[in-house]
């Protein structure tokens, strides 16, 4: 909100240039941004209208004769339906810098010829001084002001702009900003006296108020003034609303919202004579109770709204809005000024339930105090006395059923000192505390107690003190230390630190990181389904929904992250050229279904599920002139999937996942079965489980890797070529690796003797996977590893059947090995080969 | 070729060792491949080589002369073993050099190098800067129950303050038709998490992705990370909270941006503070990158653990007091590394990714 410097000034002498005030206020926690001043406007006077007649060629324009104080008579040309002899205006000579309001730029005034007459200055309307975006007509300035004096000693201002925080509502009011800046700067503050003539009839014989729900109205006070007359307000009044940024409408409603700047009470005024009985009824609403409120909206209302009524009718919400039926008009003469304290909460789901968050409704949210309302009430009702006349009836209502205990809050040394780890005494506390406003007694020698103040509603501890007393001396203040508790044990998280070795292990692999946002469409979801005939595919599982999302493209908590890459690998070959290999490392949401209840969710939360998933797709390396240009595939994503794994001390073996036995597969064995991933978003006999096992163990299942089908492909808008996917569960990977014990890495010693090592050309039928081959060489004794060197299934081989070369190395711990020890070890190897593997050594 | 002359009938003479050494040497400069060099060898140092014969004939001369000529002879054997061990070495390198010449200006062989996302990076740092302070890392759910999220952290329903966290809620309610759960606003629910299972003293850090329903642009995303700190032990004040995040933010930005601290509201902390960093300049431009209008950027707020936080997670808030803090890690980068937007970071173009 904009607070002007002009209207501070009438509460406290503003002692600090206003870009130092601005930021003594954000550093005590009022934060000020923009200090924004009006005026400047050099070469611009009130100037008097002496006289008017129309411009002899054009009906529009007004020639008026303007004094500008000296005397002078200066025929000017005006445009504005509202200009008139016998006002004060602003007046530009020439000189004068003005906003230009045909293209919005500052532009010097110059002497004009218009329609054949020469405009010695211009009338300014607030656009023209950039006041406002207003060019309907000229400001006219009070009666009272005085032709000749500069305009900026008029009009000029300089506004604090504010950003509250919800817990100091107290400064939506000028006099809370004034209190502020009087604690900071150690001015005092001048409270407004709030007292009138209270020369009418006792106000028990006027009206009378009764609330009947007094948990949602805590105060009602009210006061009765007769024989009011409305008019506009007085200039004044009109000018420092305006510059508040509220329009003036009358007299009456002028003060309410005057006193609601000026002391943060909202206030209704209510003509008492469309009150039936006289008499104001607080009560819940009926359930369905229609009202038609000022803005002229009927709205349908629930027991959970305050209506203010009569007892034959409703008359306004309580601290939200009043109603069109009793609102004061030109014609009133009696009034009843409501100064109550509403529900915060109830209030808050009140306006926010009807749409209708207005200037009271936010300040009654924030919490006002009760003793707030009979000051506003007593301030307003002496305003209105002078600016619409009539009489005020003798004393207030005031309906107050449970008057809250008071409740000091206390403060010690001590505890100023442990929470803040500073010296400080509980004189200088004192001090500090008094410069707001708060009232303190001594309950100790190194104690006080405080009584919150009538505008604040945020101090009710002892710490809401320790803020007080901090923020005015200043953080900077307080020293600056180490932390000295003692350190709490490590905790170990191994699910991070799986997640970091992983994020390095993939980017070592060549990988790039992505981070996508975990929501999806439904439509997104569809995509994963579209292949084929689906029959492979699981059913969609039941998903987690966000009931308000951002857009339609996110209202879905993603149930694996293959939707999620696949988009961000089209968005980056959309925008891009080249291959990409590109991961993630995010968490899918599984519900948590509802006992015995197919498809609802149970209260539960959700399962996440640590996921790290991959693309591999396009050229394998940018156009070079080493590297043939050819497109990744299957075995680059189960390439890079070994290499990843092996630096986490894990072996990888990939296994066909659309398995023989129908029902053990990997989809099916209670980790992939839950339809989140399916076996139909890949391409046929190219996809794979993934085992990862530490030395020795028994491989266990932690993903699968594959080339996504062709209309997955298409679906998702992807360039035409393969794109080799992989998941995997990160949950898996860990219980291996806490299995493994202290570490996953074993250290072997190193045999000193050399290693021998022969090729094995070897023929097996193509339906014999590498793998199963691979694994019987390794279980025969004395060979250290192998490599397959060579896959050959083209002309010269008999039919059903491709060559398999594989190097194998030989070693024994304790000695070098014969030719006729590995000539045995080779003629056992192939025995077990043709035995197992039927597989024979081509000749 | 060269000729293998036979012994003439004179005697050798020192002067005759001398001259053949000349005309060997000679010879030698000639020589231009490694053939050629063989040859020469042969010829003089070989079996039948001239040298080589000449030594074989000292025997028949008489003493005097055979000791003269041989302590020759032998001399001039190594001179010439010397000049063709160097000029096989210069003949080796010329042959390098004229055959084994690289365009070295070629693109070189492609490694294909892995990069880890912006966010991660800067996430690790500043884990560790804390970790080094004696902080655990922990993590917790993205979908959050409204108790975390809000009611144990002082925002009841209801509270205005819950305005300052617009939430996406999860489509569920419960038997009293209320929807207990959303995605979390903040990472700041794992405070009662954490204090709930276990005693104090607490120092963790809490990284994790957050999300509000709010309209994005260049500083804001409605899905973001955040990383949450607390600390709680007998003992902990706000001058610990300075330090400690000064300490944090000297090994972020380095010794030469400043900081300040200022009074702000989270209905979770009281005293309640913002921690703002100063703005910088692109050194190359003069230019601010973000934030152009101002000269400091909030990166945190943080304060004192509220005694009803504590009390709710059964800690006796008059004994142990404690400081919270959190901050985006992304605007951090921002400021770190120039970023001017935000919604880069989740976009995934690789030609951002690829900057980092």
């Amino acid at each position: 909100m904009l607070i002007p410097f002009s209207w501070l000034s009438d509460y406290v002498d503003i002692t600090l240039p206003a870009a130092e005030l601005a930021h003594r206020l954000t550093m005590a926690g009022i934060e000020a941004g923009d200090v924004v001043t009006r005026g400047g406007w050099d070469n611009c006077v009130v100037g008097y209208v002496r006289s008017t007649r129309p411009h002899p060629d054009a009906d529009s324009l007004t020639l008026c004769v303007v004094d500008p104080g000296d005397g002078d008579a200066i025929e000017v040309v005006c445009g504005a339906p509202n200009v008139a002899a016998g006002q004060n205006i602003c007046f530009a000579r020439p000189g004068a810098f003005l906003i230009n309001t045909h293209n919005g730029r500052r532009e010097e005034l110059k002497p004009a010829r218009i329609r054949g007459v020469v405009s010695e200055g211009m009338i300014c309307s607030e656009a023209e001084l950039g006041i406002s975006d207003e060019h309907d007509g000229i400001i006219v300035l009070p009666a009272d002001a005085t032709p000749g004096v500069p305009l900026d000693d008029v009009l000029g201002d300089v506004f604090l702009e504010l950003e509250l925080t919800p817990n100091r509502g107290d400064c939506l009011s000028i006099l809370g900003v004034a209190r502020e800046i009087g604690a900071i700067t150690g001015q005092p503050v001048r409270i407004p006296d709030v007292a009138y003539p209270e020369t009418g009839p006792p106000v028990d014989n006027l009206a009378r108020v009764t609330i009947a729900d007094p948990d949602l109205c805590q105060r009602y006070t009210a006061s009765v003034i007769s024989g009011i007359q409305i008019s506009p307000s007085p200039a004044w009044l009109q000018d420092r609303l305006a510059r508040a940024g509220l329009r003036p409408i009358n007299n009456v409603v002028d003060v309410t919202n005057y006193v609601m700047l000026e002391f943060n009470q909202p206030l209704h005024a209510f003509d008492l004579d469309t009150v039936a009985d006289a008499h104001v009824v607080v009560r819940r609403a009926a359930a369905g109770e229609q009202f038609t409120t000022l803005d002229g909206i009927t709205r349908t209302l629930s027991t959970d709204n305050l209506l203010i009524a009569d007892p034959a009718k409703a008359i306004g919400i309580g601290g939200v809005m009043g109603g069109a039926n009793s609102e004061i008009t030109a014609a009133t003469t009696t009034m009843l000024l409501e100064s109550a304290t509403f529900h915060d909460l109830n209030n808050r789901r009140t306006s926010t339930g009807l749409g209708l968050r207005t200037e009271a409704s936010l300040r009654f949210e924030k919490g006002l105090r009760p003793d707030l309302a009979p000051i506003a009430l007593r301030r307003a009702t002496q305003l209105i006395l002078q600016t619409a006349g009539g009489t005020a009836a003798a004393g207030i209502i005031d309906v107050f059923p449970a008057r809250p205990p008071d409740t000091p809050v206390p403060l010690t040394e001590q505890r100023l000192r442990q929470v803040l780890g500073m010296d400080l005494d509980i004189a200088r506390a004192e001090s500090v505390l008094a410069s707001l406003g708060i009232a303190t007694r001594r309950t100790g020698p190194d104690s006080l107690a405080a009584d919150p103040p009538y505008w604040r509603s945020d101090i009710a501890i002892e710490e809401d003190l320790i803020e007080e007393v901090v923020r005015i001396i200043g953080y900077d203040e307080v020293p600056t230390t180490m932390l000295s508790s003692p350190i709490p044990y490590h905790q170990a998280n191994p699910m991070t630190g799986l997640k970091d070795a992983v994020r390095d292990a993939l980017a070592a692999a060549g990988m790039e990181e992505t981070i996508s946002y975990p929501l999806l469409s439904a439509s997104d979801l569809e995509r994963l389904h579209t292949a084929g005939n689906g029959a492979a595919g699981n059913d969609p599982a039941p998903t987690l929904r966000v009931s308000n999302p951002m857009s339609a493209e996110y209202d879905i908590m993603r149930p694996t992250l293959s939707a999620s890459i696949l988009n961000t690998l089209a968005y980056n070959q959309a925008h891009n050229d080249g291959g990409f290999r590109l991961f993630e490392v995010g968490r899918a949401f599984i519900p948590q279904a509802a006992a015995g209840d197919a498809g609802e969710l149970s209260a539960e939360l959700p399962i996440e599920r640590e996921l790290a998933a991959g693309v591999m797709s396009g050229p394998r390396y940018n156009a070079n002139w080493l590297n043939p240009a050819a497109a990744m595939d299957f075995f680059d994503a189960s390439g890079a999937l070994s290499g990843a794994l092996a630096r986490l001390g894990l072996a990888a073996a990939f296994e066909p996942a659309d398995g023989a036995t129908p029902g053990d597969g990997i989809f099916n064995d209670g980790i992939f079965n839950d339809g989140a991933s399916n076996q139909s978003m890949f391409h046929p006999g190219r996809y794979a489980s993934i085992a990862a096992s530490t030395d020795g163990a028994p491989p266990v299942p932690v993903g699968i890797v594959g080339e996504i089908h062709p209309d997955v492909r298409d679906a998702f808008g992807l360039r035409p070529e393969p794109v080799a996917y992989f998941e995997l569960r990160l949950a898996a990977l860990l219980e291996i690796v806490q299995a493994a014990g202290q570490s996953e890495h074993r250290f072997r010693s190193l045999s000193r003797f050399p290693a021998a090592n022969r090729d094995l050309a070897l023929l097996a039928p193509v339906n014999v996977p590498a793998g199963q081959l691979r694994q019987l060489i390794q279980r025969v004794r004395l060979v250290e590893r192998t490599e397959l060197f060579d896959v050959y299934d083209g002309p010269n081989l008999p039919a059903g059947a491709r060559s398999l070369a594989f190097r194998i190395w030989f070693r024994a711990p304790d000695r070098t090995l014969t030719a006729a020890e590995i000539d045995r070890a080779v003629n056992g190897l192939t025995r077990v080969l043709e035995r197992e593997g039927g597989a024979t050594v081509r000749s | 070729m060269f000729a293998v002359s036979a012994p003439d009938n004179q005697s050798p003479t020192p002067e005759s060792v001398d001259a053949m050494t000349q005309a060997a040497l000679g010879e030698l400069d000639a020589v231009s491949d490694a053939p050629a060099a063989e040859d020469w060898r042969v010829s003089y140092l070989g079996r039948r080589g001239q040298l080589t014969m000449l030594l074989r004939g000292l025997s028949g001369l008489d003493p005097d002369l055979r000791r003269a000529v041989g302590a020759r002879a032998n001399q001039a054997k190594s001179t010439l073993e010397e000049a063709l061990a160097r000029r096989t070495r210069e003949l080796a390198q010329a042959a390098l050099e004229a055959s084994g010449r690289l365009d070295v200006t070629l693109p070189g062989r492609p490694v294909i190098a892995g990069r880890l996302h912006p966010t991660t990076q800067i996430v690790r740092e500043i884990c560790s800067a804390f970790m080094a302070m004696g902080f655990s890392v922990v993590e917790g759910p993205e979908v959050e129950l409204d108790h975390y999220n809000f009611e144990m952290l002082n925002i009841p329903a209801g509270h205005p303050a819950r305005d300052m966290w617009n939430s996406l809620w999860i489509d569920y309610r419960n038997e009293q038709g209320q929807q207990p759960m959303l995605l979390r606003t903040h990472t700041s629910p794992m405070q009662a998490r954490v204090m709930e299972a276990q005693e104090p003293p607490v120092r963790v850090i809490v990284p994790g992705k957050c999300y509000r329903y709010e309209a994005t642009d260049a500083t804001h995303e409605w899905h973001f990370y955040q990383i949450e700190g607390l600390a709680v032990a007998e003992g902990i004040t706000f001058a610990d909270l300075k330090g400690t995040l000064y300490e944090f933010a000297r090994r972020v930005f380095g010794d030469d941006r400043q900081i300040r601290f200022r009074c702000d509201y989270f209905p979770f902390v009281e005293p309640g503070v913002d921690m703002s960093i100063s703005n910088f300049r692109d050194p190359t431009t003069g230019q601010r990158p973000i934030n152009r209008d101002e000269d400091w950027i909030e990166i945190m707020g943080a304060g004192m653990v509220h005694p009803k936080v504590l009390a709710g997670v059964g800690y006796d808030p008059q004994r142990y007091t404690g400081f919270a803090f959190g901050m985006g890690p992304e605007r951090i980068g921002m400021l770190k590394y120039g970023i001017d937007d935000i919604r880069h970071f989740y976009s995934n173009d690789v030609r951002f990714l690829r900057q980092f």
